[in-house]
């Protein structure tokens, strides 16, 4: 286990932290990796201010502020675990080689999103200190239910690299727009994990879709942690206790530890039988 | 035994440049099209994350025509996308594969060889955007009020002419700046979604930031468009129509000679060094 932590886990988040940051100096790596997630909170809030009259205090704004600030995981964790496994085969054509070295293959992508974990971590504090600084949301790290938001985080950020390993493996075997697929999927969760807005908005056929996803109770108990009693001005989740919501993400985290081992099994089989552990979609 | 001689003389100038263009338009064209994966993927993914922003409207209670403002903001993505990742990354991906010395010793300009790119690439992305389009209105029930088809029209050609101008721009810059331009392509995503006001309208910037972001032609562009064909367009418009056609022309005469500019330079570098076009620098 610990051969697999030295071998695999650590090089590996060495690795993603220098292609994530050695591209330029500290500061501008600390520009870039804060411009893009704060801009995508900034086109809410000025869509807010530009139709609503009810101002700052309004639950929908700090629920739609909040949303979207956790989502920055989503992109950071889950697609770039799917991303790193297709930079290294496609540009760094590096795949191949770790693939022959006495490494494992899931654990290695667990380490590479821990350097995409830490940049989302970044932005996230930053656009959530820009939030209570210059936004009004109603953000006190004073009130915040430290336990159960760290306690949630946590276990949402390891269904979130499961859900990656089986995007990654299964891009691996796709010979045509891989790129796509992690960016889809991300696209997919923002609309149906009610991150941005309540899933009761949603047409009722489609708002079963969110309350499959893991996302969706991982949301609601990180903005419960963060806004307390007014997390409950929704109605979507209000029926369940933290308890209940606990359950429910741990139950989900664990079908999707299954299905991301099976998956990768498969989808390894699949990429080395046809090939494409060192195939070029000529990007 | 025969023996096949091309007597043509080889084209050279305008020939040479229109032949370029077509020769280079042409992959785009047909390739996308054979590539069903990618034109669902250019389709669909703009279009989630527009249906997202709809239902973010509705949470809020909007008026019908924001609705119909962010289905415009979503099919104008595909051009900023097809811009960045087609157009501007293009020269950086030629070098990545090996192409780019080969396009740089052609006797052909490489002005010509964005152009066929950047007009190959618009028949496509037209076409997403349409789908994009017509989708939303169809499924959110939008509803159009043009004022001026022509006006719609001059402002669209301006806006694509100086938006693809200003890739052409960034195809040579990213070209010498390397790796980095990978990592800006992907931060400059959603600023420039914010900035250019592909979601709301720019008026809600105040006058000094809403001018500062018209360096982006979809700003100006779209805050046109928006007044030219939504009931309450006009009131929320950031300038008077003629006065964004106006900004929009200088806007595409300067990306272009820009390009030109830029381009030769770094044309002329790659001869003069030969590292430019070498995908391990």
């Amino acid at each position: 286990m610990l051969n697999t932590l030295r071998r695999s886990f650590v090089p590996a988040a060495w690795l993603g932290w220098q292609i994530e940051s050695n591209w330029t100096d500290p500061f501008l790596f600390l520009v870039f990796s804060v411009v893009k997630p704060v801009a995508s909170v900034l086109i809410l809030v000025f869509m807010y201010q530009a139709v609503s009259r009810a101002g700052a205090d309004a639950p929908i704004y700090a629920y739609i502020y909040l949303g979207n600030a956790f989502y920055i995981y989503v992109g950071a964790v889950m697609a770039g675990a799917s991303y790193s496994i297709l930079d290294d085969r496609e540009r760094y054509r590096s795949l191949k080689y770790i693939y022959i070295a006495p490494v494992s293959i899931p654990i290695y992508l667990f380490g590479r999103a821990v350097a995409r974990f830490i940049t989302g971590t970044i932005a996230v504090v930053i656009t959530l200190g820009a939030g209570a600084l210059f936004f009004r949301v109603p953000f006190n790290p004073l009130t915040v239910d430290w336990p159960l938001f760290l306690g949630a985080l946590a276990l949402g950020i390891v269904c979130l690299t499961f859900m990656g390993v089986l995007i990654g493996t299964w891009t691996m075997t796709l010979r045509t727009e891989p790129w796509f697929v992690g960016d889809a999927v991300a696209a997919a969760l923002y609309l149906f994990s009610g991150a941005i807005f309540p899933l009761t908005v949603l047409p009722s056929f489609l708002q079963p879709i969110g309350f499959a996803l893991p996302l969706t109770y991982w949301l609601e108990l990180l903005r419960r942690a963060v806004l307390g009693p007014g997390a409950a001005a929704f109605p979507t989740l209000a029926a369940f206790s933290n308890g209940q919501l606990f359950g429910i993400l741990g139950g989900i985290t664990v079908v999707f530890g299954l299905v991301a081992f099976l998956g990768y099994r498969y989808f390894d089989q699949v990429a080395r039988d046809n090939g494409m552990i060192d195939a070029q979609s000529n990007f | 035994m025969t023996t096949l001689v091309n007597t043509r003389p080889p084209d050279r100038g305008w020939r040479l440049f229109l032949r370029t263009i077509v020769a280079r338009a042409y992959p785009r064209v047909v390739g996308q099209q054979r590539e069903k994966a990618w034109i669902f993927f250019e389709t669909f993914l703009p279009f989630l994350a527009t249906v997202g922003y709809i239902y973010v409207y509705r949470a809020m209670q909007a008026p019908e025509d924001y609705i119909g403002f962010v289905v415009m903001g979503g099919a104008m993505t595909a051009f900023w996308l097809n811009v960045m990742w087609s157009m501007a990354s293009q020269l950086y991906w030629e070098k990545e594969s090996g192409n780019l010395a080969l396009y740089v010793m052609a006797p052909n300009s490489l002005m010509a060889i964005l152009l066929g790119m950047a007009l190959g690439g618009m028949f496509a992305t037209t076409l997403r955007a349409v789908i994009i389009t017509v989708l939303g209105s169809l499924l959110f029930g939008i509803q159009f009020q043009v004022s001026s088809y022509l006006q719609l029209l001059v402002v669209f050609v301006l806006t694509m002419t100086a938006l693809y101008g200003l890739g052409m721009l960034l195809a040579s810059l990213f070209l010498l700046w390397g790796r980095e331009a990978w990592q800006i392509s992907v931060a400059l995503q959603e600023p420039i979604y914010f900035l250019s006001g592909f979601y709301f309208p720019i008026r809600s910037f105040g006058f000094a930031i809403a001018m500062s972001a018209s360096i982006v032609p979809l700003t100006l562009g779209m805050d046109a468009m928006r007044q030219l064909v939504f009931a309450t367009g006009p009131a929320l418009g950031f300038l008077p129509v003629q006065v964004e056609v106006a900004v929009l022309l200088v806007l595409a005469v300067g990306f272009v000679a820009a390009a030109r500019f830029w381009l030769s330079y770094m044309e002329r570098r790659a001869i003069e060094e030969g590292t430019l076009t070498d995908r391990r620098r």
